[in-house]
């Protein structure tokens, strides 16, 4: 376990070498952005502007760099062959594996911290009275990080048995699918078969349902989150990521390398 | 379950049995392609065990089986006794794979930390260590240099620095010469005799004869994914000479016959003959004034042995072809 | 090797993790349905469809539309050429994109239901979205506040605008005028009292540049219209004594019943028409506001 925090660490410390937190300069620039944009039209909305505009650049950010670095966290070891050395040494698969997986997803907290907290500060900037339920977008902005846990999760998946440009596909197409999964429920079932129903029923609840971490809404009008929804959230993640990262090992473990 | 136990008491630092791997190609991997055939082969405790063959026979895809980085169709292999996929047993293991890349946003003092870190050291051990490491394959002054700025031969050394870090029993190196100008040669040639000399196995590979002979106790010969001989590197090499070679320099003219069978660069030439005419034709050099640099045995190449058996190896496949069909 | 050990465990963490995302699963949903956002929608209408290709990005989208349901309405040419039926697919579009968007409920309720010029004269349209944004909303007891008012003034309903108070005074946060405000208009119907608290409260509640000075106007002709209406008044009782009606509002003054000209909010001051009703002066900005709302005839 100790190996996997070893690999763990030095993934985020290859993120930031490759200047991956570069990013928060242009999420800062965006924010001023907003923050302007606001100002002008400031028709009862800066907060709505602000925090929507916010939230959608931390989640398509994020997003990039989940798929992105996600799918080549292994793959490119693999291609580059960095992984033999380490692979030979008293190291199993497994623990590589989730060491690259924690590594992607602390740089990913990091990273979505600093974007979360810029916004927040923007928000407290434009805003003149603070309410109770600003503190919405730090739920959101967790949201958002579980959610990109688990894309992280499934782009490593998908890079241990598929080529980085599939695994890339593949990812934001399950993603995508996921923000809509629950539409799967209001297909007109009466022209279905039953079988075909209750698959599609079953594919509903049991595909990954990326909507359940989107409360951007909630955030923009500051309505606040009961702490239930972000346990079952934060579980709901756990368990998913845990699922995918499963068959990942199973796959890497058994795959030859070149 | 007794014999087994001695087995182990007596077992051989490596150990292959039957080990055959076979890649799927072509359409839907419908075809496949034999890299390795029912290897059967141990490298003895305390051993230099050189593993030689032209590029494509072999040696690499042994060395990534015994290192669990591919796996084998058949067969198994067994290292210290243990079964290669007990994972513990790899912390006696320093392997260097062949033309080997590490991570290029790290530091050469970085890597060898991560690596020293992964086998658990302490960091005074670590700091000591990398620091050690660094000294003996020469890169104590590049040490804080980013990897990606690093020439191949650099990167070689770093290779072997990773693969010793450790302290390990068994040292597997593939292809270690490869890259390396004749300093890093000679240096990695010492690492592997002070290797020996500290009682560790060593196992390379090499498709250069004259460092197998050098440094090996014995070698295995591979060709072809098959296994052709493993002894001593003088019983399979034929080291009958083949003539002796005269090196001398010779100002001016001279019409002494023996100098047109030689070969001139200069002021040099380079003269064989076979080793009954040795004496007359330095005989004759003398007489014409020659200045005799050095005489030496010329020698079967381990290419001219490749080539012999990789012959055979295409003649033995187009007999199975023609008997085939 | 343990491999039929790791394939029992592989097993046992798929089932037991699917498992668990389906309970999960039910149970989130649960949760966010209580949480009355709009969610279970089918792809239908041209919003729907907007909103499904905004991804989870609707909210973001919303902004934008707003933006232009504000740019549209601001236009003062646009607003000249009574050019208003796109107000309503851009606020229907808005607010599905985002149903919390409460101000572009508060601003489709003013806006759809005022007569033309001042608005897009449709009530009916005004009201469906009130109701979806109660529906989105139920929390935001103003909400009902718009529904009255649209009832009140719009519709002339009042039976329908005292409940639609009534109901939004039953929200725990809501202020206790509610409730009065229920009650009077179910006893009196449509009153100067009722009216300028309505707007009053528009007007000091809302943060919308727009809403406000639409307020502020009402306000200033609610105020024109009650003083005309005491004139009037005045007037009768003029008529009573004197035997004719009063042809300037200075002959009530010489007749005691007035100590000063009377003026409208702007300082205009007000005539007899030629029906020798009390009206605005011709001179009075207010005049033309008055007759482009024809509101209070």
């Amino acid at each position: 376990m100790k190996r996997v925090g070893v690999v763990a660490l030095n993934t985020f410390r290859e993120a930031v070498r490759d200047r991956v937190l570069y990013n928060l300069l242009f999420f800062a620039l965006v924010m001023m952005a907003a923050s302007i944009i606001a100002g002008q039209i400031s028709i009862g909305i800066e907060q709505t502007v602000i925090v929507t505009l916010g939230l959608s650049a931390i989640s398509l950010i994020g997003l990039l760099i989940a798929v992105f670095i996600g799918v080549g966290l292994v793959s490119k070891e693999m291609d580059k062959r960095t992984l033999y050395a380490l692979l030979a040494k008293p190291v199993r698969r497994w623990e590589f594996l989730l060491g690259k997986f924690g590594g992607l997803v602390l740089t990913l907290a990091v990273n979505t911290a600093a974007m979360g907290i810029g916004l927040f500060l923007a928000l407290m900037y434009v805003k003149s009275t603070p309410e109770q339920g600003d503190a919405t977008i730090l739920v959101a902005v967790y949201f958002i990080w579980l959610k990109l846990a688990l894309v992280v999760a499934l782009a490593l998946l998908f890079s241990c048995f598929t080529t980085p440009l599939l695994a890339i596909l593949f990812t934001a197409g399950i993603y995508i699918v996921g923000l809509y999964v629950q539409e799967l429920r209001n297909l007109p079932m009466q022209v279905m078969s039953p079988g075909m129903t209750a698959f599609t029923k079953y594919l509903s609840y049991l595909m990954p349902n990326f909507e359940n971490f989107n409360i951007m809404s909630m955030a923009a009008h500051a309505r606040p989150v009961p702490g239930s929804l972000i346990a079952q959230n934060t579980l709901y993640a756990a368990v998913y990521c845990s699922i995918v990262l499963t068959a990942a090992v199973l796959v890497f473990s058994r795959r030859n390398l070149k | 379950m007794l014999v087994a136990k001695n087995k182990v008491m007596s077992a051989p630092a490596i150990e292959t049995e039957n080990l055959t791997k076979e890649y799927p190609h072509g359409f839907l991997n419908l075809k496949k392609r034999t890299s390795l055939e029912g290897l059967n082969m141990q490298v003895e405790t305390g051993e230099v065990f050189g593993f030689i063959g032209p590029n494509g026979a072999g040696k690499s895809t042994t060395i990534k089986l015994l290192m669990r980085l591919i796996f084998p169709t058949a067969g198994s292999a067994r290292i210290l006794g243990k079964p290669i996929s007990d994972i513990e047993m790899h912390r006696d293991i320093g392997y260097l794979p062949e033309q080997p890349y590490f991570y290029d946003y790290l530091t050469a003092a970085e890597l060898l930390d991560y690596f020293a870190r992964i086998h658990d050291l302490s960091a005074a051990d670590r700091k000591e260590r990398v620091q050690r490491m660094l000294k003996k394959v020469g890169l104590e002054t590049a040490g804080k240099i980013q990897l990606r700025k690093y020439s191949k031969g650099m990167l070689q050394r770093v290779g072997m620095a990773q693969a010793i870090l450790h302290d390990p029993k068994i040292v597997i190196l593939d292809e270690p010469m490869s890259g390396l100008d004749p300093v890093g040669r000679r240096e990695v040639r010492d690492i592997i005799l002070e290797l020996k000399h500290e009682g560790k196995t060593v196992m390379f590979s090499t498709h250069i004869l004259s460092d197998a002979e050098m440094l090996c106790d014995r070698v295995g010969v591979i060709v072809g994914g098959k296994l052709r001989g493993v002894g001593a590197p003088e019983q399979l090499v034929d080291v009958k000479t083949q003539g002796m070679e005269i090196l001398f320099e010779l100002a001016g003219q001279s019409v002494a016959p023996v100098l047109a069978k030689a070969t001139r660069s200069g002021d040099r030439y380079r003269l064989q003959v076979p080793e009954a005419e040795l004496y007359g034709a330095i005989e004759q050099l003398r007489a014409a004034g020659a200045r005799i640099l050095s005489v030496a045995p010329v020698r079967a190449t381990l290419e001219e042995l490749f080539m012999n058996l990789v012959e055979a190896d295409r003649a033995q496949a187009a007999a199975i072809e023609v008997s085939g069909k | 090797m343990n491999s039929a050990k790791t394939i029992v465990l592989v097993v046992v963490i798929l089932q037991v993790g699917f498992a668990g995302v389906w309970k999960l699963q039910h149970r989130i949903d649960k949760q966010r349905a209580a949480l009355s956002e709009e969610r279970d929608y089918v792809l239908l209408s041209s919003a729907k469809l907007m909103k499904t290709m905004s991804l989870e990005y609707a909210p973001l989208m919303a902004d934008f539309y707003w933006t232009r349901v504000v740019q549209f309405y601001g236009n003062k040419h646009v607003r000249g050429d009574a050019n208003l039926e796109q107000l309503w697919p851009l606020l229907d579009i808005t607010t599905t994109l985002d149903p919390n968007l409460i101000v572009a409920y508060r601003f489709g309720a003013i806006f759809l239901s005022q007569r033309p010029p001042g608005g897009a004269g449709r009530p009916d349209l005004a009201v469906q979205l009130i109701q979806r944004g109660i529906k989105a909303n139920p929390d935001f007891w103003r909400l009902y506040e718009d529904l009255g008012f649209i009832y009140y003034f719009d519709l002339k309903d009042y039976k329908k605008a005292a409940e639609a108070f009534e109901e939004g005074s039953k929200n725990p946060h809501a202020l206790i005028w509610m409730k009065v405000m229920a009650a009077k208009i179910a006893a009196e119907g449509e009153s100067y009292e009722t009216s300028f608290f309505l707007w009053n409260d528009i007007y000091t509640t809302t943060t919308d540049p727009q809403i406000k000075e639409n307020a502020r106007l009402h306000l200033l002709l609610l105020k024109a219209h009650e003083d005309c209406r005491q004139l009037d008044l005045l007037a009768d009782q003029y008529e009573k004594r004197f035997g004719h009606r009063p042809k300037r509002v200075s002959e009530l003054m010489q007749a005691g019943m007035l100590r000063a000209l009377p003026t409208d909010p702007l300082g205009f001051a007000y005539v007899f028409d030629d029906n020798a009703k009390a009206a605005l002066n011709v001179n009075s900005p207010l005049l033309e506001k008055q007759r482009l709302l024809e509101r209070f005839k």
